[in-house]
């Protein structure tokens, strides 16, 4: 246990009795990773069903009726991506699976693939066989060592046992998984940055259209899903659409655009609070509740200032707007870029936003492929100035500079090609629009006389950024 | 036919065309601004210089639905009723912030810049920038690094717009060139060993195209670093003399030297690219070696001659010595091999014609996308071949007439030369011993030379006017860049002199006369467009292929 980098704990709920976790039931058991303790846990009936009885059509509109969005950030509903694929085409067509959970504050993949990798598998196996794909890569971040492990292991036991390989179970359907792993960049978790990677080449995101269901991996129609998102097939597939669609949050009336946030979800809450960890819920969940129901409050008795509502690039919320429900719509409502991996990452009264804003603006310059000029040279312009202001030699027209960054960069203004730009923005954006009292303050505390310059003032010499 | 609209403007497109915004907009006369764009090279659309609004017109309402965000101009296809915007407020913004953001690291040096003048960053800086810098001041940082051989890489000015990768990978499918780093850190590299020492340097034979692929001065040619400012130089069209693929270039002198040759964009031949041989094959131009007097043989040896009374001289000369013989060089063009035999077989009707030694090395080579460098080391065998063989009957080479000359008497040979690489020796030079008159044309001495009782300085293709014919028989035509050295005359207008045509010569008007006389070259009647003239377009297609016209 010696890479677990973060405290994991994935407790049941306690006081929400009318909810059982689905997801993370065999979490926490004995020997829950190996393939015993997982057919003895009624794994891999829903695939001897499914082969059985379902064709890969009738999957892929039992998933669709579910309301499954994806996992992986942007919530896009899994059983319509799955329809995109180009009908009767003669192969191969590729899946590929995102476990490449690269998002600050995010680990509930880490734990699924750790402590049940067959439940991963077999949602694979049945995405795969919905959407008729024969080949599957698993796409794995390097950091993830025990992950990596447990699942090669378990995808060796599958192929003994005759759930991967030729002809799986006695069916005509046959399904090869290849374990892939990353070199550690963020950006081979976007779908088209995962493709090129596996590819081989320079993690750079692919312009779009054609989309990857179009013209993907090695130039064939392919799919690409988080891992949690399959995890959740498996168990639409074992319980039912009409079981999923019960728990969550239906529609938004208010806006057509919403399609609802269906089913469980992890949650990944880490930071300033008790008992950081992973838990699973139903979509809907405040953040408050999640901080005090499963977080086990702020630590040291203190206050929270904020939280990052889904991984950090997907903004903040101040203390006030904790009643934020965490599904697909809620924090669209208050600013934020959205639900993203659903990782809250909370804040206490004593942290400093000029030290967040830094270590986000860090992250993003560090992280950015350096394909899209406004992406690359704006979130290092960002770090720049960041650095700049927490060395006490802020300006008042710098947070105007940052603003204006964040609102021009990424694919909602056009300007890049894939939406880490975006992610970049968001942080900047809400922070400045959240917090700015804060942040004047904190120029005109330590920059008292040069505030105010509005002019060009010598860069700072810094070590490793140009 | 399809319409596209620029900024209002309506243009009519073709039916099968395929253009993006980029070149539906230059058809309307608007210039979008962009950097990773070139029509040669795959569509990375990252530079987002050329983002524009983009929309839609609806063909039966005539509704028009803009899309809400900025798309890049280079990978939206131009399709009928595509509505683009350029000049509005929100593209405006967004260019200048690109600009902004292009500028942060770079070293603002254009006055140590090779590429200052020709600078698309400098350009649409002044275009579409910001008029002040509002990131912080850095101080002055140039870091440089050899690539291989030729080129060398100005790191902190690069844009990242990879198009020197991307033709290493798809041009000359090398791939030599790559990315290293990631984000602001982001540089353009050869792959090194862990002492910093290239393993595979940038050496293939169209390297150098990669400096003129560079939209800022990130990529330097070594052969033309801080030789000349770019706006001293003045440039012309050419043809390259290197092989027989006939590359259409651009000759850039200033006074009478040339400087570098550039490839200039001809779809029938070499579409943007040139090989190194034919970039760097002007060399012997400015060659100090080059002979410069012209001589005549007396007993004691050489004595100058002047030009205004040397044709007079010659021609009496070449009439009374019997029986003649001309080589044409394949070097020569069109015009002046036409002039030369013309004016051989007017005095001599029976005088032997040949063409003169082919030089081939090795094989032809091919790149991945079709451009191929010939082993044929001259510009203009399929021209002078058409000429000396419809002149004299039949076709003559370089072999059989030396043969010739050993076992026939001949009273004068006349022999051009013009190659850059040597061509006779000494065993070549015993051949001509029987001959009265040699006459030898030539821009470097070698045996001939020495045994000549005239020697005529010859020019090169920079001094050069008329039209060379590829290997593909394109023939395309070209005017001299820069005067030939003083003591040279070039061969068209020693040949205009000899004729007794009055004033300079004219190489068009031969090119007629030529196209009248000759099956070979009717194509060029109507005069040669600037991407040359295909001269097979008037020969039936083989039987094999098509039927036959019935007329």
């Amino acid at each position: 246990m010696k890479n677990r980098c973060v405290p994991l704990r994935c407790t049941h709920p306690t006081k929400m009795p009318e909810y059982q976790p689905v997801l993370l039931a065999q979490v926490g058991k004995a020997e829950s990773h190996t393939l015993r303790a997982y057919e003895q846990a009624g794994g891999y009936q829903a695939l001897k069903k499914s082969l059985k009885e379902k064709t890969p059509k009738e999957v892929t509109e039992i998933v669709k009726a579910s309301g499954l969005r994806g996992r992986g950030g942007a919530g896009f509903p899994t059983g319509l991506k799955w329809t995109f694929l180009p009908q009767n085409h003669p192969g191969p067509i590729y899946f590929c699976l995102n476990a490449d959970e690269s998002e600050p504050g995010t680990f509930n993949n880490r734990v699924l693939m750790e402590e049940d990798p067959h439940q991963v598998i077999e949602g694979l196996i049945l995405s795969c066989y919905a959407t008729n794909a024969t080949t599957a890569y698993f796409y794995m971040r390097a950091e993830y060592p025990l992950a990596w492990q447990r699942m090669q292991r378990a995808v060796d036991e599958c192929y003994a046992a005759g759930y991967l390989g030729k002809n799986i179970l006695g069916s005509p359907y046959s399904l090869d998984i290849f374990l892939h792993r990353g070199a550690g960049a963020y950006i081979c978790g976007e779908e088209t940055g995962l493709i090129e990677s596996l590819e081989g080449k320079r993690a750079w995101p692919r312009i779009k259209p054609p989309f990857p269901a179009v013209e993907g991996a090695f130039r064939k129609p392919t799919v690409v899903n988080n891992v949690e998102t399959v995890a959740c097939v498996r168990h639409i597939m074992d319980r039912g659409a009409d079981w999923f669609k019960s728990i969550g949050v239906p529609p938004d009336p208010a806006n057509p655009r919403d399609a609802g946030s269906y089913g469980p979800k992890l949650y990944c809450i880490s930071g300033h609070i008790n008992k950081p960890g992973c838990y699973e819920a139903p979509l809907g969940l405040t953040v408050t509740e999640l901080i005090d129901r499963f977080g086990g409050g702020v630590w040291k008795n203190r206050k929270a200032k904020a939280a990052i509502p889904g991984g950090i690039s997907m903004g903040l919320l101040t203390a006030d707007e904790f009643h934020c429900p965490l599904d697909f719509n809620g924090p669209g409502k208050f600013g934020c870029l959205g639900l993203g991996t659903a990782a809250v990452v909370v804040m206490d009264e004593q942290t400093s936003m000029v030290d967040f804003l830094l270590n986000s603006c860090r992250f993003f310059s560090h992280e950015s492929c350096g394909q899209c000029t406004p992406c690359r040279e704006g979130t290092s312009w960002a770090t720049k100035m960041m650095l700049r202001i927490k060395a006490g030699r802020g300006r008042l027209k710098d947070l105007d500079l940052l603003a204006e960054i964040g609102d021009t960069i990424g694919i909602m203004p056009g300007t890049t090609i894939c939406g880490l730009a975006d992610g970049a923005a968001w942080p900047i954006k809400n922070c400045i629009k959240k917090f700015r009292p804060e942040l004047e303050a904190h120029i005109k505390r330590t920059n008292p006389s040069g505030w105010g310059e509005t002019k060009a003032v010598p860069a700072m010499e810094l070590v490793g950024i140009h | 036919m399809p319409t596209v609209i620029v900024n209002g403007i309506e243009v009519a497109i073709g039916e099968k065309e395929r253009l993006n915004g980029i070149q539906a907009a230059e058809r309307a006369g608007v210039e979008i601004p962009s950097y990773c764009w070139h029509p040669g090279l795959s569509v990375v659309a990252s530079c987002r210089m050329c983002l524009v609004e983009a929309g839609k017109k609806d063909e039966k309402t005539g509704k028009i639905a803009m899309q809400p965000r900025l798309v890049p101009a280079c990978q939206t296809p131009a399709t009928d009723g595509t509505i683009f915007v350029t000049n509005s407020e929100k593209v405006k913004n967004s260019r200048a912030m690109v600009e902004e953001d292009l500028l942060l690291r770079h070293p603002v040096d254009c006055p140590i810049c090779d590429k200052a003048g020709e600078c698309n960053l400098q350009d649409f800086h002044f275009e579409y920038g910001q008029k002040e810098r509002r990131a912080d001041i850095k101080p002055f940082t140039s870091r440089r690094r050899s690539l291989g051989d030729t080129v060398t890489l100005f790191v902190d000015r690069c844009v990242m717009c990879s198009r020197c990768v991307r033709f290493t990978r798809e041009i000359s499918g090398t791939s030599e060139l790559m990315v290293i780093n990631r984000g602001a850190q982001e540089e353009i590299d050869v792959f090194r060993n862990d002492a910093g020492e290239i393993q595979f340097p940038l050496d293939n034979k169209l390297s150098g195209n990669v400096v003129d692929l560079c939209p800022v001065g990130a990529l330097g040619d070594k052969d033309f670093l801080y030789k000349q400012r770019v706006w001293f130089m003045r440039s012309h069209d050419g043809v390259c003399a290197n092989c027989s693929t006939g590359c259409s270039i651009k000759v850039e002198e200033n006074q009478d030297r040339i400087y570098r040759l550039k490839p200039r964009e001809n779809p029938h031949v070499n579409q943007w690219w040139m090989c190194d041989e034919g970039r760097y094959g002007w060399k012997h131009v400015h060659d100090s070696r080059r002979v410069t007097q012209l001589r005549r043989r007396e007993k004691t040896g050489y004595a100058p001659l002047d030009w205004s009374r040397f044709a007079g001289e010659l021609d009496q000369k070449l009439r009374q010595t019997g029986r003649l013989a001309a080589v044409v060089s394949p070097n020569l063009t069109v015009e002046e091999a036409y002039l030369l035999s013309t004016y051989i077989r007017e005095i001599d009707s029976d005088a032997l014609l040949a063409v003169g030694p082919v030089p081939v090395e090795g094989t032809d080579e091919k790149f991945p996308n079709g451009f191929t460098i010939h082993a044929e080391k001259c510009p203009n065998r399929k021209g002078v071949e058409a000429i000396v063989s419809r002149l004299s009957g039949g076709l003559l080479n370089w072999d059989d007439f030396l043969a010739r000359v050993e076992s026939e008497p001949v009273g004068a040979v006349w022999l051009t030369g013009g190659y850059h690489q040597p061509w006779n020796d000494t065993a070549i030079a015993e051949k001509f011993s029987g001959v009265k008159t040699l006459i030898v044309q030539d821009c470097f001495a070698s045996p001939l030379w020495d045994r000549a009782d005239y020697q005529i300085p010859a020019a090169t293709f920079a001094e050069r006017e008329g039209s060379y014919v590829n290997a593909k028989d394109r023939l395309q035509s070209f005017r001299w860049a820069i005067r030939p050295p003083a003591g040279v005359l070039t061969e068209g207008q020693l040949y205009w002199q000899l004729l007794k045509r009055p004033g300079l010569y004219r190489a068009a008007e031969v090119l007629q006369a030529v196209a009248r006389e000759i099956t070979y070259f009717t194509a060029a009647m109507e005069g040669v467009p600037e991407h040359g003239i295909d001269l097979k377009v008037n020969q039936l297609a083989e039987p094999t292929k098509t039927p036959a016209i019935v007329a």
